[in-house]
């Protein structure tokens, strides 16, 4: 029997306390395209790192065509035939096609570039892909985002590979260039190239692939041919979780409006988007990665620029929108980036919370230490932040206290309408519990909470209403109880509407 | 793709107790390393002395130094730097000559001074917030830019001007004898003492620290984060103002070709002092210790009669020691 292209078996890694993979394996033939699926933080990106030499693995084997393969990292799984392409391109704009496609690889004499060996070979290249028409000397800066991809899948040809990953290879392809793709993708399997196949659009997933397997916490779920699995098969292996307690319900009343978007465009993404978010309202943002749920909570609060459209908060709009005008009319934004953007980590907690709104605690610009002390203890207090005290550094804190830091920031604020970008995004289960028990209370108490997760049961656990973002378009939002988890994830892998 | 894989969890959080240990020994950094120069120094043959006379004049050489790095500390904080400082203090001494030349009383030239190190210190500011440039970039600019203004409007000779007593404010020995350092020195001082407080007590002092650590958590707190940068910018520039009415006092003349790579030194005394180049960190008092080290790094190497090439190379490697150190201190805090 022929061993398969590429065998991994029994990989374990753990980082710190968190077992990213366990026991997973993954074995794909020479000419296939393997779909590996599952939903955020499955295991998918460490299993990739793990194959591509990024991250050593704890335990396990992996062989291609049965020899043993074991990269030390990136290069050398590169020179052994296994190449990435991923969501964000790596190629230097600057340089041409032709600099791109051999850059590290070049041949030369005496370092000087032998440049018709090069075109030749490229030439062959373009040619197996079908695709002649590109030209060696264009400047990478001019190529669309599918023929940039092309030049990646180029440069892997070039270095002979025998394994290729494509991570999310059409989310920010057109129609068209899809077609094109897959049309390469026909032609690298029929020139015996074993291909994993990274996506959330399960549609497309179905279309190319032969063979599929889902990861969910860092386990092998199912394997299996694709021709035999239903879309909504795949969908339940990935959930594969019941709603449970996790997810109290706080009795809160429905109100008025508060924040009303119209025909609302950003620079890229959004693209006109109408919602409307009433007063102890939990309304939840479900959606891919790239979708633009980010994009329009930060058009919303003044982050990114708006093209187009308006923003009504209670019965004030227009003027120049800035985060300080939006804070002042009661409107806040959790960032989703938590080390990034959400706070100044080598800050202590209580510089951090009171940052936004100093004015009750200052007198002429003088801050009192001990009012802001004492409103930052009394939020700790509230929110059960762990910490030794309010003037520890925001950098030594664990990620559930990080974010219940940024949320208290809101808090003092006193906002009335709260936009979180994914709230419990790595941290413990125990702080997503008790935010989620918290943005209830909020909403008891009046507050409006525009929600954007990319976790489908918490969505499905504490929102009212859901609408699906797909591409840069919003959705209806619909009642909680009018969704599924299956019907969430496939909106927002097709983008269609809510099925009956 | 990494919403179940927490980072945070990746390293353990570290206890507060090695932080709390890490922030008493940043505090007392600046001050184990002038003891270790004093220390060097003093072993060098002959061991000389350090006399009452050494330290008045150290104390004098640290005014000018000490009152454009307390400005440079605001800036280094907010994650900024001013490479313009030295041609900027040029040319307000320059200014208040030409002032005091015309007659004006000293309170009016005083003035001059301060206007004209805030317009350099608004300058600079508008450049980086308008036009978006670099810190690091813009001020590369302006430190030609302000040199040749100084030398223009000096018609590049220095400019001689009646100095109505300014002098003794940095005379190393005063001439009021219950005084054991020239006035200039106890300026300085409560400058500091000032200028301390309105960085830890004031919401300016706040929001410059927040600037440094995170700028996008300014803004996303509805910061004016180009408004507080140009505050911050005209502070510095107000402290470099009095910094050339200092270099007036010592050289009695305004000079159009005096502190030049000035700026090393006071940047210098500014990392020394525990101002990360990264932003977010810097304290009053470490910047005075560090323009003290700088200051009495020059005066030993006038004792020991080195010349002043040697200073020079000495002081270019304090500067790649200090950042160095800094760059540690932030890799290790990131890590």
């Amino acid at each position: 029997m022929i061993p398969p292209r590429l065998e991994m078996r029994n990989v374990w890694k753990r980082f710190g306390a968190t077992t990213a993979l366990a026991d997973v394996s993954l074995a794909v033939q020479a000419g296939e395209v393997h779909a590996l699926v599952g939903e955020n933080g499955a295991g998918k990106s460490t299993l990739m790192k793990v194959l591509s030499g990024a991250v050593r693995p704890d335990a396990g084997q992996m062989r291609l065509d049965g020899r043993p393969f074991a990269p030390s990292d990136p290069l050398a799984a590169r020179a052994a035939g296994v190449a990435m392409i991923y969501q964000e391109l790596n190629l230097a704009p600057h340089l041409t096609v032709e600099e791109n496609i051999t850059l590290g690889a070049e041949r030369h004499t005496a370092g000087v570039i032998r440049r018709a060996a090069h075109r030749q070979r490229i030439a062959d290249i373009f040619a197996r892909l079908q695709r002649p028409d590109l030209r060696p000397d264009t400047p990478v800066r001019r190529l669309s985002a599918a023929e940039r991809q092309l030049v990646e899948i180029a440069r892997a040809l070039l270095a002979d590979a025998r394994v290729l990953v494509m991570d999310e290879p059409t989310s920010s392809l057109g129609l068209a260039d899809i077609e094109q793709l897959f049309a390469v993708i026909g032609r690298l399997r029929a020139a015996g190239v074993a291909i994993v196949y990274i996506s959330h659009f399960l549609e497309e997933v179905q279309r190319v692939a032969q063979r599929y397997t889902v990861l969910r916490d860092g386990r092998n779920v199912e394997t299996g041919a694709m021709a035999d699995a239903t879309l909504s098969r795949l969908v339940e292996r990935m959930i594969g979780r019941r709603l449970d307690e996790m997810f109290p319900r706080v009795a809160h009343q429905i109100g008025p409006p508060v924040l009303e978007v119209r025909a609302l465009a950003g620079r890229r993404l959004p693209i006109a988007v109408d919602l409307t978010l009433h007063r102890g309202e939990i309304l939840g943002l479900a959606g891919l990665v790239g979708a633009g749920r980010t994009e329009l909570l930060r058009c919303i609060y003044g982050l990114e620029p708006v093209r187009d459209g308006t923003v009504r908060v209670a019965t004030l709009s227009g003027g120049r929108v800035t985060p300080g005008a939006r804070l002042r009319q009661g409107v806040g934004l959790l960032s989703e980036d938590r080390q990034a953007e959400g706070l100044a980590l080598s800050r202590s907690i209580a510089d951090n919370i009171t940052l936004s709104r100093l004015s009750p605690l200052a007198r002429w610009g003088w801050i009192n230490p001990r009012a802001v002390r004492r409103a930052a203890a009394e939020w700790i207090q509230r929110l059960d932040i762990r910490t030794r005290g309010t003037e520890q550094r925001v950098r030594d804190l664990s990620g559930g206290n990080q974010q219940k830091t940024a949320l208290a920031r809101l808090l003092h604020h006193g906002v009335d309408v709260l936009l979180l970008d994914e709230p419990t995004r790595g941290i413990d289960v125990a702080s997503k519990a008790q935010i989620y028990q918290l943005v209830g209370e909020l909403a008891a108490r009046g507050k409006a909470i525009l929600m954007v997760s990319s976790y489908v049961p918490e969505l499905l656990g504490i929102c009212d209403r859901i609408a699906v973002m797909h591409r840069g378009r919003l959705g209806p939002a619909c009642p909680a109880e009018a969704w599924t988890e299956h019907a969430l994830i496939s909106v927002a892998a097709s983008g269609k509407e809510l099925p009956a | 793709m990494s919403h179940g894989a927490a980072p945070a969890t990746l390293t353990p959080p570290r206890t507060g107790r090695s932080s709390t240990r890490e922030r008493v020994f940043a505090a007392l950094a600046p001050f184990l390393g002038l003891l270790v120069v004093i220390a060097l120094f003093y072993a060098i043959p002959p061991h000389p002395r350090v006399t009452l006379l050494d330290l008045q004049t150290v104390a004098v050489h640290m005014v000018i130094v000490g009152i454009a790095a307390m400005g440079m500390t605001f800036i280094i904080i907010s994650g900024g730097i001013d490479l313009s400082v030295g041609s900027a203090i040029a040319l307000a001494s320059v200014a208040v000559a030409l002032a005091l030349r015309q007659g004006w009383p000293v309170p009016l030239a005083l003035a001059v001074a301060l206007a004209t190190g805030a317009l350099c210190g608004l300058y600079n500011a508008l450049l980086i917030t308008l036009l978006r440039l670099p810190p690091f970039i813009a001020t590369l600019g302006t430190l030609g830019f302000y040199r040749g203004v100084a030398k223009w409007v000096s018609n590049s000779m220095p400019v001689s001007a009646p100095t109505h007593g300014l002098e003794h404010w940095v005379r190393p020995v005063p001439l009021q004898e219950w005084l054991p350092l020239a006035p200039g020195v106890f300026l300085l001082a409560g400058l500091a003492v000032f200028l301390a407080a309105v960085l830890r007590y004031t919401v300016l002092g706040r929001y410059t620290f927040a600037i440094g650590s995170n700028e996008a958590t300014a803004r996303l707190c509805g910061i004016r984060v180009p408004r507080v940068k140009v505050y911050i910018y005209v502070l510095a520039g107000v402290l470099t103002g009095l910094a050339g009415l200092m270099q007036f006092a010592r050289l009695t003349q305004g000079d159009p070709t005096v502190a030049i790579g000035l700026e090393l030194d006071v940047i210098a005394a500014v990392v020394i002092g525990g101002g990360s180049l990264a932003g977010g960190q810097g304290a009053l008092v470490g910047t005075l210790a560090g323009a003290f080290l700088m200051a009495y790094l020059r005066n030993r190497c006038t004792v020991l009669g080195w010349s002043n090439f040697v200073q020079e190379m000495i002081v270019g490697h304090i500067i790649i020691i200090a950042v160095a150190v800094d760059q540690w201190r932030v890799r290790r805090t990131e890590r």
